[in-house]
């Protein structure tokens, strides 16, 4: 603060955006250096969530309690990061799991994704001043929640998976459930891009804003539906396969700079609009697939001791990229539990697009890459 | 002490007189944020306010504003006092104030001057004022920007606003709101239509819908409330404002756009004239049908509100200076030369 | 698409027989131990070169190893291009935590590396902004290590229960 102070253009000014702002997504702070309500710099400040999730793993004295902890990082996804933790830990002890336990990781995933997708566009357009499409996207995404809590009992923080396997077997109405879900959810989609995603004044607010070029994407290590959105066919789920996600037919979808330039904030959102129709067709096909017999726990190791060793581990959650470094001493606690997340890595890269925008690009700019404070500050 | 009671009696009849807009904009105010809130919440799927006062919840307006009365005062700690305070009073004023010339029914109107259009929107542009003043009293940087942002927003666009007046002006040739709706009565388009400004004159449609686009944007609302967007200036000028004084503002916003959606209501759509004629006409239908036409435009501006989302602050520049100024002042010139060749 | 060990036996041929080495523990994936002062040209390398394009670095964390009084740097890199993996891995003594920054080279690596330094204190040579990112500017200690102990009081605010 005190270096800006001293070098500061007597036409600027500088303003603080959060950490208590509507459009910040959480606790962010934004310094802002503005000329009018042109941005001249943005610097992302952090740490107001930090909970302090890789001391608390290291801290655990057994690799299944970190679990919770996982939930509490990115809380809108957290299906996905409990999936991202087990498949690291059964990779690293070996694991083979069930395949219905693989089934039913899928569909739920599948749903949490749907549901985190239905929050980003949500509060996306709700940043641009659309507030009744975020009330549509949060009536489907409590359909989904309502699952959710038919079969583990939480509504956001599921602590549903095991190291191996599944807490327990999903309830006995879970199939059609969700069948009824993929049957009532399709034609709100359509109505979501009639009311939304082409009407005009939000293709003039988003097109050709917060650009982000392909190589740049890349080197700054962005992923999931950003990386996607500049154009680029990249999707773990396809390039590294993992749990069984090779035996589904799927496209990715990516921008193609349809409304302005690619890789502008148009294109990073209706890639999640579209991911959430191939999120359809996955969960359709495992539905079918689903084996009706199993038992959910009978791979979860009894006690868990990896021996020396360390593995990475990503999987494709909402967000992007999430991946977990696990560094193991042949004792019953990790010694290093390291989460890359993939918004703290999106949010590294908005002073980059962000630079000459004006302060309604900026909102538009930080919802369209969608970040959770939780994940950022773990 | 008879006497004094005569002498007096002027004074009382013009408080009186003076007291009816203000009723009806505070009664208005109730029933319009509770209707906006049906409103977002029949848009939106949801019911909108339920419980307080038993029926959909018909008393919540009443119950917020005891709750408003009754919360603290705050006052920021460096925030220019008798500005901060002031600001908000002035804004509801000068929007009570524009209420003196509007004709309510045929045998009622606050004032009737014949410069009745002029004063009016020469008492609007005080609204400005306060909004900038609210911004720059709080001493808070988004309040500041929010405060900048409207004075640009509304100086702009009254330039189109005015345009549209000016061309109903030129059909009327009078700028007594009463006189215009007088010329308004009668159903004679086409052997049934009213006649109504808006069906005189084909170009009159288009300066309506420029008209309509422009009070959206004098009155800040969605897609044009940049000055008290909460998801980019948190609440612009508003930002440091609670209880009373931000209630008045609340009032002042809404009693502008009843305001301006009466006003067009007497330039486009025949005022206190009934559409039937003779039938359901008078005093006190002409009152049911002006409010009612009012209230229709109000609707439509709420209509919007929840359906679509923000502009940003270079675009809603452009679409008035590039777009809507040129084409009302065409629009102008097509209307005066359509009233030189067919009337 | 190279495994480790050919990306190895590139390296070798390029940069020196001694200087790299493969290690792996006793389960999950190998890694490549490269000496602090030329992970910077080194990276430069893999990125750059024509059969090896690492243009991802997916992830950096830093880790303290408490017995052996080190602290320890991962890289995990990833080509888009070629679609292979690489871990190395970098090991500093804990009284010179010296590390060249990569930030240069993968633009991902700016606030990774500051919060390796946040947390397990890693000096990066050139880092261009090298600040706490979670933590408060004002704090002490780099709480990741395996023997921080938590200041009792941060600005007269009491830490613990």
């Amino acid at each position: 603060m005190v270096e800006i102070l001293d070098n500061i253009d007597q036409r600027e000014m500088v303003i603080n955006m959060g950490p208590q702002h509507p459009s910040t997504h959480g606790v962010l702070r934004l310094e802002l250096v503005l000329d009018g309500e042109i941005i001249k710099k943005v610097t992302p400040n952090i740490g107001y969530l930090h909970r302090c999730f890789e001391k608390y793993a290291e801290q655990m004295d057994d690799y299944s309690k970190v679990i919770p902890y996982t939930d509490r990082m990115d809380y809108v996804s957290a299906i996905n990061q409990e999936h991202g933790y087990v498949l690291a830990m059964e990779r690293l002890l070996e694991i083979d799991v069930p395949e219905r336990v693989e089934y039913i990781r899928v569909i739920m995933a599948e749903l949490q994704r749907i549901a985190s997708h239905l929050l980003g566009i949500g509060a996306f357009g709700l940043d641009l001043g659309a507030f009744t499409p975020f009330l549509y996207c949060f009536t489907e995404r409590e359909k989904i929640l309502d699952i959710f809590e038919r079969t583990t009992g939480a509504r956001l923080l599921y602590n549903y998976m095991a190291v191996g396997g599944l807490m327990k077997d999903v309830h006995p109405e879970f199939k059609t459930d969700t069948a009824d879900f993929l049957k009532t959810f399709r034609p709100k989609i359509k109505e979501l891009n009639d009311l939304l995603s082409y009407n005009d004044i939000f293709i003039k607010r988003t097109a050709n804003i917060g650009v982000l070029p392909k190589q740049v994407a890349i080197n700054y290590g962005a992923s999931g539906p950003v990386l996607r959105g500049s154009g680029v066919q990249w999707d773990l789920r396809k390039n590294d396969p993992y749990s069984i996600y090779e035996k589904f037919d799927f496209e990715i979808p990516v921008g193609m700079g349809e409304m302005g330039t690619l890789g502008d904030c148009w294109d990073r959102y209706i890639v999640r609009v579209r991911e959430m129709e191939q999120s359809l067709r996955i969960i359709e096909q495992a539905l079918d697939g689903l084996p009706e017999e199993g038992d959910v726990t009978e791979a979860v190791p009894k006690r868990i001791r990896p021996k020396n060793g360390s593995i990475y581990t990503r999987s494709e959650s909402p967000r992007g990229e999430l991946g977990y470094y696990i560094e193991s001493n042949n004792s019953a606690s990790p010694y290093r539990v390291k989460a890359r997340a993939p918004s703290f890595v999106h949010l590294g890269m908005l002073p980059a697009i962000s630079k000459g925008s004006l302060i309604a690009d900026l909102v538009a700019i930080v919802g369209s890459i969608d970040i959770v404070l939780g994940e950022v500050d773990r | 002490m008879i006497e004094g009671f005569i002498n007096n009696l002027p004074m009382i009849t013009i408080l009186v007189h003076a007291a009816i807009p203000l009723t009806i904009i505070l009664v208005y105010a109730l029933v319009a944020i509770w209707g906006e809130r049906k409103i977002a919440g029949f848009i939106q799927d949801r019911l909108g306010p339920m419980r307080v006062g038993g029926w959909h919840g018909w008393a919540q307006s009443i119950a917020d504003l005891l709750k408003l009365i009754q919360k603290e005062d705050i006052l920021p700690k460096d925030a220019s006092r008798f500005l901060f305070r002031f600001a908000p009073f002035m804004m509801f004023a000068a929007s009570y104030a524009a209420f003196a010339v509007i004709p309510f029914s045929s045998s009622y109107i606050g004032s009737n001057i014949n410069i009745g259009v002029f004063y009016l929107l020469a008492v609007t542009s005080v609204l400005t004022l306060s909004v900038i003043m609210a911004g720059w009293a709080s001493n808070n940087k988004w309040s500041l920007l929010g405060g900048m942002r409207s004075a640009a927003q509304m100086v702009s666009y009254e330039v189109p606003t005015i345009a549209t007046v000016l061309t109903v002006i030129v059909v009327s040739g009078s700028l007594n709101l009463m006189t215009v709706t007088e010329m308004q009565s009668g159903n004679d388009i086409l052997g049934f239509l009213p006649n109504w400004f808006i069906f005189q004159n084909p170009f009159l449609i288009v300066a309506f819908i420029i008209f309509f686009i422009s009070i959206l944007a004098e009155s800040h609302r969605v897609p044009f409330d940049l000055p008290e967007s909460e998801s980019e200036l948190v609440a612009g000028y508003q930002t440091e404002y609670s209880g009373m004084r931000w209630a008045m503002f609340m009032l002042a916003e809404y009693a502008d756009m009843l305001l301006l959606s009466l006003l067009g209501a007497v330039l486009f759509f025949g005022g206190w004239n009934s559409p039937f004629g003779e039938f359901m006409g008078g005093p006190a239908w002409g009152f049911f049908w002006f409010m009612l036409k009012g209230l229709l435009l109000v609707f439509v501006m709420m209509w919007i509100r929840w359906t679509l989302p923000r502009y940003r602050v270079d675009q809603l520049m452009h679409i008035c200076w590039s777009i809507l100024i040129p084409l009302s002042f065409i629009n102008l010139v097509l209307v005066a030369l359509w009233e030189v060749i067919f009337n | 698409m190279k495994k480790p060990e050919e990306i190895l036996e590139y390296l070798n041929q390029k940069f020196g027989e001694d200087q790299l080495t493969l290690e792996r523990g006793d389960i999950g994936e190998p890694w490549i131990l490269v000496p602090a002062s030329m992970i910077r040209d080194l990276s430069k390398f893999l990125r750059d070169d024509s059969e090896l394009r690492f243009d991802m670095l997916m992830c950096l964390s830093g880790l303290h190893y408490l017995k052996e009084e080190e602290l320890g740097v991962v890289y995990h890199l990833h080509s888009t291009k070629l679609d292979h993996y690489v871990t190395l891995k970098v090991r500093v003594p804990v009284e010179e935590p010296e590390v060249p920054s990569v930030e240069s080279i993968w633009k991902t690596a700016d606030w990774h590396e500051r919060e390796a330094w946040d947390m397990v204190g890693v000096v990066f040579d050139k880092h261009p902004n090298l600040k706490r990112i979670l933590l408060p500017d004002d704090w002490i200690g780099h709480p990741l290590r395996k023997d921080y102990v938590q200041q009792e009081f941060y600005q007269g605010i009491p830490t613990g229960e």
